[in-house]
């Protein structure tokens, strides 16, 4: 009513002005152009501006991470500090800061230094500056980092055979070499040659160091998992035939055998190790400390010696792209702190992949049926409401109910029925790399439904149409029309799903991720995918070392290349998937003509 | 397969002899209030306001429909057809034979129900949540909307070209093929043959042979719509429905799909819906005139055009109404 009534009122006010007043119209057009809002600049300085600044936080989030995690594994120059109270602290800086004098600090730091800098602050300088130094050598000095004020530097140096080792225990260790030892007799002295002897010698011993750990790891790992095998066999059998029968006793029989057989291996490759051990302890290095004490480290606890300050340009991007792959593609150290996050790595990308052969097919055969064949309505309705809210549900309330659904109830279910001789070990029953996927993909399913949903809902009616007039069922027509016309905007969905999967880590903790697991959820024995593992992620991986570890300050480096690398997964696989919808888009969807 | 009876022979004909000597009076408008003949209700209505306002008021006459239409064999039926949108009725109980082997056009005014009468006849309006009809239409004798028909196999009888021409995302081939494959055809040699002998049916086969394999959508508009038509006949349907099938076209494009109605004339019977009166003039055998879901004048396409028994006819076709 009022929408009809309205022209009419303003047709007849006009008629009104205009016989009153000579020029009605050009007052209004006046006053348009004197409004703000109809110039429209405002708007384009309102919209544009917060672009701008959504993108400058997107991409000063992705710089700041680009440079902390791109520099980490930099080697920088190992410098030496001879300060105005006569310490001396050596290492690398890891990063500088201003600081304003104020009482409290000056207060806080040594005589000769709070003497010069209350003379500078009586100057008026009232800030300065101060490095954060990576002294390294825990086991001597209780603390891996050291703050030094420019005040209190009386010399600064770059002694040329400072050098830095990398260990496997204890974190880094910085000194100048003095001699190489084996068993005691000295084969090498003096900072040059003890430094040449030992980089003749640590491939050697660094072999010797990985053949133990392997030995350690895979061969006692393989001899006692099939033992494991053949008692749960045994309890198979007592479970079927009794412990009375003929069965059993043969069982048993073939059990005590291959005990027999372990044992005698487990000897050899005992003796094996001791042989390692031995050989690998040979050697030890002595060098000298910032404090000028002497420390003695074995050859076998060190993974890599750089002599730093004598590298060339080429000699530190070597050495950056092996602390990369070694980063990359080795197994972690020291809680995680150090070393690589290959098990986080492919944790990830199973979880991932998994989630995604479960989310995709689901989401796309419920979006179907909410959309072709369900019929709209109330119910309708209300299902896609639960389903939009489904996705502002907290993730960690998906963790809950992955744990109690999944793990508790579904979980349990499986290993009553088919892992019974494991019983009362948990087989299915607990957390896994299977339930995490599971619970993920519940997770992404509205997004995958949502995205499905409004793809089909673009496919021309007219498409559908002609499909049914040349006598297609309604199957043919979603099969062959719908689905491959739907499919690039399917595939936003996917991706969507992909990117928030990977990045969640909340609900994870519940249903299967830990800090630290012993095997990949994938390797090659038979059926080379387990899906029940436990298994490590780089998002939990980012938590674990930034909040969660000693020393937190020599993690962090850990959290900004971990972070890096999770961005770059997912940036990878987005733009795989991406790169697949352009090309459906190109196949599927042409612009009218 | 015979031609039913029309079941309201005797008064048409009755009708046809009024009116007759009304469209002989029309040169005296004023004598129409007067007209001698026997009057029924209807008629003197007609005669104050004319009848497309007596429709619009919402009152029914039988449709004119001239005699030689009755004498041909027919492919399709609408018997006492009547549909609904929801509560808007759509059509009012039409009854029209369609010959076969024939071109026939229905023209009428926007909105006056002839895409839904097309829709009506493959049941494509029947996918539309909340419609409803009554009464039947007749394929070849057999009941479209019959309680056990199968309505996929029997759109699989009839073919459809629509206004905007939908190909598929597929190859022209699969797009010609179409109606094979939802059949399950899988033999190539079946496939290739009639995806060629229904290119060139739709004469676009020259334009297109070398890319048959390339993607349909990177024909031109009027290339889409000569493959819809191809899509449409390789199922060898026995009545090929077209909806305005020219009117997003150029005048070439136009005269090209013209032609080529002239040419599957005879193997198939068409029925087209066209705003276009020189084209519906033009191509067709029969020529239907509808008017707010009503069926007004039906006939020779000859007759209609020339010599029309209803003057609003005869102003509608020569563009002074509507
Ligand atoms: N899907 C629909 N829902 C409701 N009403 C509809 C629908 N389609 C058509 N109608 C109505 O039915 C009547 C007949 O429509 P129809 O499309 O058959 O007209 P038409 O003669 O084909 O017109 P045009 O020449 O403009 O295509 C119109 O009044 C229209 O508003
Ligand atoms: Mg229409």
């Amino acid at each position: 009513m009022i929408q009809s009534t309205a022209p009419l009122d303003s047709a007849d006010s006009g008629q009104a002005r205009r016989s009153d007043s000579p020029m009605p119209k050009k007052r209004r057009r006046r006053y348009a152009k004197s409004s703000i809002l109809a110039r429209g600049e405002p708007m384009v300085w309102l919209t544009g501006g917060s672009l701008v600044l959504c993108v400058g936080m997107i991409i000063s989030l992705i710089a700041l991470i680009l440079y902390q995690g791109g520099t980490t594994f930099w080697p920088g120059k190992i410098l030496s500090f001879k300060t105005v109270n006569g310490t001396v602290v050596q290492g690398e800086i890891t990063r500088s800061s201003s600081v304003t004098y104020t009482p409290e600090i000056i207060s806080g730091l040594d005589p000769k230094t709070k003497e010069k800098v209350e003379a500078e602050v009586a100057k008026g300088n009232k800030t300065g500056h101060r490095r954060l130094v990576r002294t390294g050598n825990f086991d001597l000095t209780n603390t891996h980092f050291e703050w030094i004020d420019n005040n209190s530097i009386q010399e600064e140096q770059e002694p040329e055979w400072l050098v830095l080792l990398e260990r496997r225990s204890w974190g880094r260790f910085y000194g100048i070499p003095k001699a190489l030892k084996r068993n005691d007799e000295v084969i090498a002295e003096g900072p040059e040659a003890t430094w040449k002897a030992f980089q003749e010698n640590h491939t050697e011993v660094y072999e010797g160091v990985e053949r133990f750990i392997g030995v350690q790891k895979y061969d006692f790992g393989r001899i006692h998992k099939s033992l494991e095998k053949s008692r749960l066999r045994l309890k198979s059998i007592e479970l079927e035939h009794g412990i009375e029968s003929a069965e059993y006793r043969e069982g048993q029989k073939k059990l005590q055998e291959e005990t027999n057989a372990t044992k005698s291996e487990e000897a050899r490759l005992n003796e094996e190790l001791a042989l390692l051990k031995k050989k690998n302890s040979e050697l030890t290095m002595t060098l000298v400390t910032a404090g000028g004490q002497e420390a003695t480290v074995p050859l076998a606890e060190i993974v890599r010696g750089v002599a730093s300050n004598q590298l060339n340009t080429s000699g530190r991007l070597g050495l950056y792209f092996e602390r990369w792959w070694e980063f990359l593609f080795d197994d972690p150290r020291e809680a995680n702190s150090e070393g690589g996050i290959w098990p986080a790595l492919v944790g990830t990308v199973i979880m991932t992949l998994l989630m995604s052969a479960a989310v995709v097919p689901f989401g796309i055969l419920a979006a179907l049926y909410l959309r072709e064949y369900a019929k709209a309505g109330f119910v309708v309705s209300t299902i896609r409401i639960a389903i939009n809210n489904l996705a502002g549900v907290p993730s960690i309330v998906f963790g809950v109910f992955g744990l109690g659904f999944f793990c508790y109830i579904v979980g349990s279910g499986i290993d009553e029925m088919f892992f019974q001789e494991n019983l009362p070990n948990p087989t299915y029953g607990k957390g896994g790399v299977l339930w995490a996927s599971a619970t993920l993909a519940l997770l992404t399913l509205p997004v995958v439904i949502v995205a499905t949903e409004e793809a089909i809902a673009a496919v021309p009616g007219s498409m559908r149409e002609g499909s049914y007039a040349c006598g297609a069922s309604k199957w043919q027509t979603i099969q062959r029309i719908v689905l491959p016309r739907a499919l690039p905007g399917i595939m936003t969905g996917f991706i969507l799903a992909m990117a928030r999967g990977a990045g969640e880590v909340a609900p994870l903790m519940l249903v299967g991720v830990v800090k630290l697991a012993p095997e990949l959820p994938i390797d090659s024995v038979a059926p080379f995918l387990h899906p029940e593992r436990s298994f490590m992620h780089l998002g939990f991986h980012i938590y674990d070392v930034g909040f969660q570890s000693q020393n937190s300050e020599a993690a962090k480096p850990m959290v900004y290349t971990t972070t890096l690398l999770l961005i770059s997964i997912i940036a990878g696989l987005n733009l795989v998937a991406i790169w697949v919808r352009g090309r459906l888009r190109r196949r599927f969807i042409k612009t009218e003509i | 397969m015979k031609t039913q009876v029309p079941r309201s022979e005797l008064p048409d004909e009755e009708a046809r002899g009024r009116l007759e000597g009304i469209v002989n009076d029309q040169s005296q408008p004023g004598s129409e209030t007067q007209s001698p003949e026997p009057v029924v209700r209807q008629n003197v209505q007609q005669q104050e306001a004319g009848r497309l306002e007596a429709i619009q008021r919402g009152e029914t006459f039988e449709p004119e429909i001239h005699d030689c239409v009755r004498q041909e064999e027919h492919v399709l039926n609408v018997d006492g057809f009547s549909f609904w949108y929801g509560d808007k009725q759509a059509l009012f109980d039409i009854n029209m034979p369609i010959p076969k082997g024939k071109i026939t056009a229905i023209i009428g005014p926007s909105g006056c129900g002839k895409s839904t009468l097309l829709r009506s006849i493959n049941r494509l309006n029947g996918l539309l949540a909340d419609t409803r009809h009554q009464g039947d239409i007749l394929l070849n004798g057999d009941s479209v909307y019959g309680k056990s028909v199968d309505v996929i196999q029997l759109r699989k009888r009839m073919g459809m070209v629509f206004q905007k021409s939908n190909p598929f995302p597929m190859s022209i081939f699969e797009n010609v093929v179409y109606p094979l494959r939802v059949d399950g055809e899988r033999d190539k040699k079946v496939l290739n043959e009639v995806c060629i002998q229904s290119l060139k049916g739709s004469a676009l086969y020259d334009e297109v042979q070398d890319r048959i394999q390339d993607s349909a959508l990177g024909l031109s508009g009027g290339q889409q719509q000569r493959l819809c038509i191809a899509r449409a006949i390789a199922g060898e349907p026995e009545v090929l429905l077209m909806d305005e099938p020219c009117s997003a076209l150029d005048p070439v494009a136009t005269i090209k799909i013209e032609d080529l109605m002239q040419d599957l004339k005879g193997e198939y019977s068409i029925v087209i819906v066209t705003h276009n009166m020189q084209q519906a003039s033009r191509v067709s055998d029969y020529c239907a005139f509808m008017y707010l879901g009503r069926l007004v004048e039906y006939g020779p396409t000859g007759d209609l055009f020339t010599n029309p028994i209803l003057p609003e006819t005869a102003d509608y076709v020569s563009g002074r109404f509507g």
